[in-house]
């Protein structure tokens, strides 16, 4: 019940935001503050008293409740490892983006918290659903308020980025709604049970080419949202035109999305449809990184530039979901979480910028170091974080990612290799003309006041502390990335004709070991629990 | 007729009765409001008649009529359209007419309403047609009441000229199937035609063809669809509200019912066309209405590819299809009267709002109305929230349980292309208020009862959209 109660009070926080607007522009704030902060604190709870997991149930907790009884359509909400990080992000991402627009949004204010708190909800509702109809519904739920976000509060060619980024996310999501409309009919007509519920449609029998079919039906909504190359070109437009707070959470939390729903849905709902896919999925992905990383390199203005390393970024995640293996799987989980610190923080002071100087145009910045030391200070620790610095979040993420796929694929692991090379072009490029360099002009501009080094502080507590122990992260997220992982291999090894990948099981684990082993002496990363479990697991 | 068919009758007969009387208190004493208010009693009086009716066993009057749940539901659905649209209508005429003839709209919209609710309990070619002929007649007039405004005529005439062939392309349908099988009966159809030979299933299926111009006409499909734009945009918005939903909801029971008691489902070539047609529609009617700078103008081409969506459950037949297209039409006339009541409302004393211009700001100058017409447009988008997206799922889900897997991807990527011009005008509403044109400030004290009216259809769009179980239920247990 308590799940349903976090997607509710967001909805009820968001109602009243508006309400109160009437009165006072600060009461919003305040209320929205107050819903997600208490959002937090209960995703807090559950990870300290059930985050181990009770053991019997692959759920921590669940809640179920009828709806549409006569389509046989419930309000199922469960949450694991998985969505409960997922969850964790969310609200700490909300927060700091309703902080983030403090003092940046100044007119209907009210109607923006209403948005922004709807969006939370939808995406909450994502992460927890765990009936077909109800995760789509939620999945469409965070649109429509993205997109008053984009067009409203947004920038300049607000309007025009809107329109693309509810096009590709909509037309993509109807697909997905066909591929679940016929996953629920053909269930139906094999069993005669009629349901959207997850766990029964798990084991649902289809005919091979049908199974491809569907899966790319939601393959499609979800790349879409990953913005992979091709289908990426929504996303340096929506990131750029919107909002901070706007760019935070389609950055740190709507692209999550899509990674989420592979994960949970695509691999163990069609398992032997997605080997099959696996080389073109993880092609694509190797694309995104290089393709990200040369236009992130291109680019002058700063949003889009970030913009650019987010596709990049989501690369590795399609890569790492596509090695079919538990490495790569806790890499992406990681890879989830700290994409959305070092991206949001990012995009933080992106807006930070523009709002002081007015511009995004990387040309006429430089030398701001001098004038906003804490700043600059901050933006190094970022744009470290998204080079893969070793300390920092996404070191961790990048490394078991690339060394999961490597047992899956070496060539493309070597190429997306390079991927991390480029990152560090781009992101010294940022620091070279923001903040060193010479003055183009002489702007006035104020630091980072007590609000924004608050803001900042936090996320690089969230990076540093990821960077350093990433343990209760890939703890927590362990048994439902093990139940996945496991899960799709099982399953297609019991496929006698199944697309049977046969991993080199030693050399793969004596590889990850060795070099486990060496960053961990290095950089006290504490590995222990994924290396012992790598060890049984293969 | 017994007492039992008058019974069963019953709310066409208030109905009837309420139009004799209002004639009556016209001439009595012509006055605006006390029409209006007689007209509301008269057909809540027959809202609440077929409700009593809904409970009961299905009733033949002869060959004629046959009055069932079906027809009950269609009826209780009709009527209270016809009640809504008086409201609008009431405001229209105060504020955009002279100050003469104001009475007599209510006589003409409760005929048309009378002749709706006889198709819906048809069950015979002559009943079907006269009551056709009723609705249609009283809509020429309608369309073409506020005569002294531009266009108004213009599409008066049209209406005429294209019902008045369609009318005789359905006559002569009605004809040549009259002549193959020698019954007008719906359900002696489906018997007679079993034991026809190959020649005489084609002139059966010619006839049928011919029919379909005539229906097709009435429900603004495409090829038949070019007089609705210029119709809606003509009309005024109460009127325009009453012909997409009144008109072709009563179209559209009929049509049900005639291809269950015929069942006509077995002639291919006839659900060929109908796939045809309502490919045609979904697509011609989304890619027009992306063209169009007026918004009666898009609601009028929305209303053409939403017609072409119910098809696709109609094409989808017997059981699940039947019963999702009640369902969507059902959602899509609350939504499209809660879309034109907007317009009627916002619409400033000297003309109506059409243009999109009169749109640009009105979240920040009237956020409530604003917020109820995004509901609405949404609504039509088939966005999730609203009621809208639950009839997409239900026309969706009737058309892949057919298999029906080509319907279903035209429906999903035209109602994409749909996104665009809704989305056109929300972010026009959203736009920084900077325009001359503004609502009369009293608005919010002169006409209470139109704003409650649709804050009443937003929360039920809401409401559907959030719990629709128990339409869904109600749905289930209709059968034409």
């Amino acid at each position: 019940m308590i799940l349903a109660w976090l997607i509710i009070l967001l909805m009820g926080c968001g109602l009243l935001s508006w309400l109160a607007a009437r009165w006072n522009n600060i009461l919003p704030r305040i209320i929205s503050l107050a819903g997600v902060v208490v959002q937090l604190l209960v995703v807090v709870w559950l990870w300290i008293n059930h985050g181990q997991g009770s053991g019997a149930s692959r759920w921590i907790t669940s809640y179920t409740h009828s709806w549409i009884p006569a389509f046989g359509i419930q309000i199922k909400l469960g949450v694991d490892g998985l969505s409960l990080l997922m969850l964790a992000l969310t609200s700490f991402l909300g927060i700091l983006a309703i902080l983030a627009s403090w003092k940046e949004i100044k007119d209907r204010v009210g109607f923006f918290h209403f948005n922004l708190l709807f969006v939370l909800a939808g995406i909450t509702g994502v992460f927890l659903s765990l009936d077909l109809f109800l995760f789509y519904f939620s999945w469409e739920v965070m649109l429509i308020p993205m997109y008053f976000l984009i067009s409203i509060w947004g920038n300049e060619n607000r309007v025009y980025a809107a329109y693309k980024f509810f096009l590709f996310t909509q037309a993509s999501g109807l697909l997905m709604f066909l591929s679940i409309l016929g996953l629920y009919l053909i269930h139906g007509r094999h069993t005669g049970i009629y349901t959207f519920d997850y766990e029964q449609l798990l084991g649902t029998v289809i005919a091979q080419q049908t199974a491809f079919l569907l899966m790319l039906g939601f393959v499609i909504a979800f790349i879409v949202k990953l913005s992979t190359v091709p289908f990426h070109s929504w996303l340096p437009d929506a990131h750029t035109q919107a909002p901070t707070a706007g760019s935070v959470i389609l950055a740190g939390l709507l692209l999550k999305t899509g990674a989420y729903g592979l994960i949970r849905f695509v691999l163990p709902l069609f398992p032997q449809a997605s080997h099959q896919f696996a080389p073109m999925a993880m092609n694509l992905g190797v694309i995104s990184i290089l393709y990200g990383a040369k236009l992130a390199f291109a680019q002058t203005d700063l949003k889009r530039l970030i913009a650019y390393i987010s596709v990049s970024h989501m690369g590795f995640i399609l890569l790492g979901i596509y090695a079919f293996n538990q490495m790569a799987m806790q890499g992406v989980v990681m890879q989830m979480v700290v994409h959305g610190v070092s991206t949001g923080a990012l995009f933080i002071i992106a807006g930070a910028l523009h709002e002081r100087i007015h511009t995004r145009d990387i040309g006429q910045m430089g030398g701001l170091w001098s004038k906003m030391p804490r700043m600059g200070a901050m933006g190094l620790v970022f744009v470290m974080a998204s080079l893969g610095l070793p300390g920092l979040g996404n070191f961790v993420a990048e490394i078991l990612i690339l060394i999961g796929s490597f047992a899956a694929n070496k060539t493309l692991t070597i190429v997306a290799t390079i991927g991390l090379v480029a990152a560090t072009i781009y992101s010294l490029r940022i620091m070279q003309k923001v903040f060193y360099g010479k003055e183009q002009k002489q702007w006035t501009v104020a630091d980072f006041g007590f609000r924004e080094m608050g803001i900042m502080i936090s996320l690089s507590v969230a990076i540093i502390w990821l960077g350093l122990f990433p343990a209760p992260v890939l703890n927590l997220a362990k048994s439902a990335v093990v139940s996945f992982a496991g899960m799709t291999n099982k399953q297609v090894q019991a496929m006698p004709d199944g697309n049977n990948r046969k991993y080199p099981a030693k050399n793969h684990s004596v590889i990850c070991m060795t070099v486990i082993r060496k960053n961990s002496l290095n950089n006290h990363i504490d590995l222990k629990a994924p290396i012992k479990d790598d060890r049984t697991g293969y | 007729m017994t007492v039992q068919d008058i019974k069963s009758l019953l709310p066409m007969v208030i109905l009837a009765g309420g139009i004799l009387f209002t004639i009556i208190l016209i001439a009595v004493k012509r006055n605006h409001r006390l029409a209006f208010i007689g007209t509301l009693i008269v057909i809540l009086a027959a809202v609440i008649a077929a409700l009593f009716q809904t409970g009961k066993k299905p009733h033949a009057i002869g060959e004629i009529f046959v009055i069932d749940r079906f027809g009950s539901y269609y009826q209780v659905l009709l009527l209270s359209a016809t009640f809504v649209i008086s409201i609008f209508s009431y405001i229209s005429l105060e504020r955009f007419f002279p100050n003469k003839r104001k009475e007599e709209y209510y006589l003409l919209i409760m005929l048309a309403t009378l002749g709706a609710g006889m198709m819906a309990v048809s069950s015979h070619f002559i009943s079907f047609f006269v009551s056709l002929e009723l609705l249609t007649i009283s809509l020429y007039s309608l369309i073409a009441y506020y005569r002294e405004r531009a266009k108004v005529i213009e599409a008066g005439l049209k209406y005429l000229v294209l019902a008045a062939m369609s009318s005789a392309f359905l006559l002569f349908g009605m004809a040549l199937v009259y002549a193959i099988s020698g019954t007008m009966s719906f359900a002696g159809l489906s018997v007679i035609t079993l034991s026809l030979n190959p020649s005489g299933i084609l002139m059966l299926v010619a006839g049928i063809g011919l029919m379909i111009v005539g229906i097709g006409f009435k429900l603004a499909l495409v090829p038949f669809h070019m007089w609705t734009p210029d119709v809606y945009e003509g009309a005024s918005s109460p009127v325009s509200a009453f012909i997409a939903s009144v008109s072709k909801g009563s179209v559209v029971a009929v049509l049900l019912r005639l291809f269950m008691m015929a069942d006509l489902y077995r002639y291919e070539k006839v659900m060929l066309a109908f796939i045809v047609i309502a490919i045609l529609s979904m697509l011609i009617g989304n890619l027009l209405a992306l063209m169009q700078n007026n918004v009666k103008r898009i609601l009028a081409y929305s209303s053409i590819a939403h017609l072409g969506y119910l098809l696709v459950a109609f094409i989808a037949g017997k059981g699940m299809g039947i019963q999702a297209a009640t369902f969507y039409i059902t959602v899509y006339m609350i939504t499209i009267i809660g879309a034109f009541g907007i317009i009627t409302i916002i619409s400033p004393a000297d003309h109506e709002s059409g243009e999109m211009e009169n749109y640009k700001g009105l979240f920040w100058r009237e956020p409530f109305l604003a917020a109820l017409f995004t509901i609405f447009l949404l609504s039509l988008a088939g966005i999730p929230l609203t009621a809208g997206f639950m009839g997409k799922y239900f026309l969706l889900t009737a058309g892949l349980g057919k298999t029906e897997w080509p319907l279903a991807f035209v429906l999903v990527i035209s109602s994409v292309i749909g996104l665009f011009y809704y989305l056109r005008v929300i972010v026009m509403m959203m736009k920084p208020d900077e325009t001359i044109f503004s609502i009369s400030p009293s608005f919010w004290s002169s006409f209470p009862i139109g704003i409650l009216m649709l804050t009443f259809l937003g929360v039920l769009v809401i409401c559907l959209g959030i719990y629709p179980g128990w339409l869904v239920d109600l749905v289930k247990t209709l059968n034409p």
